[in-house]
């Protein structure tokens, strides 16, 4: 599991652990593994722990990592290396991955998404169906058949990277991206599909839209989604998107 | 105790040292762009260093203050006055109600903050009192503040109160009084409008061209009007990469220089995406970072190349020289003005 692992800084206040350049099961289970026995026994002076597809950044207080770690280095055969708060988080986390176990992807929450495919929601389903040489609904139950999984979180608050998405329906990137995507937007690029949490600048093929909030930013909870998460959508239509939007206000 | 915001700036944003703990989900950190400053001006208030201050950009706001307060300014020079008088800078002084702080053109720096005693008191977003625009939370109302804003104060300590209330009115004809003392010069930045940057090494460096990394550590860089809180684009010899190479996003922090394939780096500063994709080329240490947040578009930047246990004896250096600062000012506070 860890035999690519690396660890490089990102300036004086934050390490990488990183577990391999390519995103796969090995990986994303290593990264899972880290980010869980970080958040259940913080190495002290943390700040904050932030997992990619491939790599756990461990922020922190350099002051704070120097004072109450001290006595963890002493036994290193290089005594001088301890003034460095990074060395010190390097042998604290190489320690602590060396003890940590392998193990399979403990259990999930799987969250049912619901998307309305039409009008004005799906800007770019015909562009998507002709560039795929499909019908639109063939695209729509393409992607309903889907299982992804949410490897992180970015881009924007609450923004999930997805992975698992057919190659029968990836699609390039509009040559124009649009100056407002409005959140909830479901869309393509390439080989991924995603939902805009936000309302922004985008450009990617837009083919449905979600009435559910992704960002409450005023909730314990910020996010609908976490890393780890496993999605799925359901189509609805526009009288159901009007009546989940509504109760949710 | 409040602010009345009678004509807007450019752009004024209340913020705090950032919004932590939450950009595993993809929420950006924010926070003041100069760290030094904001920090150093709440010290003056006898604030937390994590107060929100307000942060004013090139063109500063004209407010109000509706009662007897204490506030520094630290930053940029701004042109500050209350009253038509000019006011100095990283300085505590009382202001009476009803003055007027203005501000003029910028003559050094890019950003001035306004610290008040008690701290500016919005209502906090995920633990944070930080403005982040794009996603509209944060701050006064998830916004920059506009004309007509009445922005509150927490309350001080009452004792402290009564020291303030006895020094104005011993001079009842100022609208602001200075204390005697202040920070030295030695202690304080310069903000030129060339700068040389100290860097590290980012982490996809070998993967530029020789030249490429040549013109990084040798030539000059001009600071692009295409600049924000978000990122700093600068402009100059063009960098590339030596063949193309396919990255997976990273996590990314204030001061990561990325290239994207226009070949012109972007230094990522406070509103920085939480993960990036674009090779980093390298990384600001963090004591330079508050040369970076005075810069304005038009100005010039040099870079030089240091190690990271170099990086971490300056970041040392400068919070134990911070901390030395607070425990002086402390004692002033005790002693009186």
């Amino acid at each position: 599991m860890t035999s690519n692992m690396q660890f490089y800084p990102i300036g004086e206040r934050a390490i990488v652990v990183k577990f391999g350049s390519e995103l796969n099961e090995n990986t994303y289970e290593a990264v899972t593994s880290l980010s869980k026995s970080l958040k259940q026994k913080p190495i002290r002076g943390t700040i904050e722990i932030v997992p990619t597809f491939t790599t756990v950044t461990i922020y922190y207080d350099p002051i704070a990592v120097l004072n109450s770690n001290q006595l963890k280095t002493k036994g290193n055969l290089n005594n001088q290396l301890t003034r460095s708060p990074y060395k010190i988080m390097h042998s604290i986390l190489q320690e602590r991955i060396s003890n940590m176990e392998a193990r399979p992807l403990a259990e999930y929450r799987t969250i049912k998404i619901p998307v309305c495919y039409e009008g004005d929601f799906a800007p770019d389903l015909d562009y998507v169906a002709a560039h795929n040489k499909l019908k639109k609904e063939k695209v729509i139950q393409i992607h309903t058949e889907g299982d992804y999984l949410v490897y992180m979180l970015g881009f924007a608050p609450g923004f999930p990277y997805m992975g698992g998405m057919s190659s029968e329906i990836a699609t390039p990137r509009r040559k124009k991206p649009r100056s407002l995507v409005s959140s909830g937007s479901v869309g393509i690029a390439g080989e991924q599909t995603g939902i805009y949490s936000i309302d922004s600048p985008g450009g990617w093929q837009i083919i449905g839209r979600t009435p559910f909030k992704l960002f409450k930013p005023k909730e314990e909870q910020p996010t609908l989604f976490q890393a780890g998460d496993r999605i799925q959508f359901y189509p609805i239509s526009l009288e159901e998107y009007a009546e989940i939007e509504e109760k949710q206000k | 105790m409040s602010l009345k915001i009678l004509k807007q700036g450019l752009l004024t944003t209340v913020q705090d040292l950032g919004r932590y703990g939450f950009q595993k989900y993809g929420v950006v950190a924010s926070g003041v762009m100069d760290h030094f400053a904001a920090r150093v001006a709440n010290l003056l208030v006898h604030n937390e260093e994590n107060a929100a201050v307000m942060e004013m950009t090139m063109i500063g706001p004209s407010l109000q203050f509706q009662e007897d307060v204490l506030i520094s300014i630290c930053g940029g020079d701004l042109s500050a006055s209350i009253d038509g008088v000019v006011v100095p800078l990283w300085r505590s002084m009382m202001v009476r109600s009803g003055s007027v702080l203005r501000f003029g053109s910028a003559k050094s720096g890019c950003r001035a903050y306004l610290a008040v005693a008690g701290g500016i008191s919005v209502e906090k977003v995920m633990g944070s009192s930080s403005t982040y625009l794009r996603a509209s939370i944060g701050g006064f109302q998830g916004r920059a503040l506009k004309q007509g804003d009445v922005i509150s104060v927490n309350q001080v300590d009452p004792t402290w109160q009564q020291k303030a209330n006895f020094l104005m009115q011993r001079n009842p004809s100022k609208s602001f009084i200075p204390f005697s003392w202040y920070i030295s010069e030695h202690s304080l930045p310069v903000y030129r409008s060339n700068v040389m940057i100290r860097i590290m090494r980012g982490r996809e460096f070998e993967y530029f061209q020789e030249e490429s990394k040549d013109h990084l550590l040798n030539d000059t860089f001009t600071i692009h009007p295409q600049s924000d809180r978000m990122a700093y684009r600068i402009t100059g010899p063009q960098i590339k990469l030596k063949s193309q190479l396919n990255m997976i996003s990273e996590a990314v922090t204030m001061g990561t220089i990325q290239v994207p394939p226009d070949g012109s780096p972007r230094i990522l500063l406070a509103d920085r995406q939480t993960t990036g994709g674009y090779p980093r080329i390298a990384q600001v240490v963090s004591i330079d970072l508050p040369l970076i947040a005075q810069l304005k578009p038009g100005d010039t930047i040099m870079f030089q190349e240091i190690s990271l246990e170099e990086a971490e004896m300056l970041y040392m250096q400068l919070e134990k020289d911070l901390s030395v600062l607070k425990k002086i000012i402390q004692e002033r506070w005790i002693r009186g003005h």
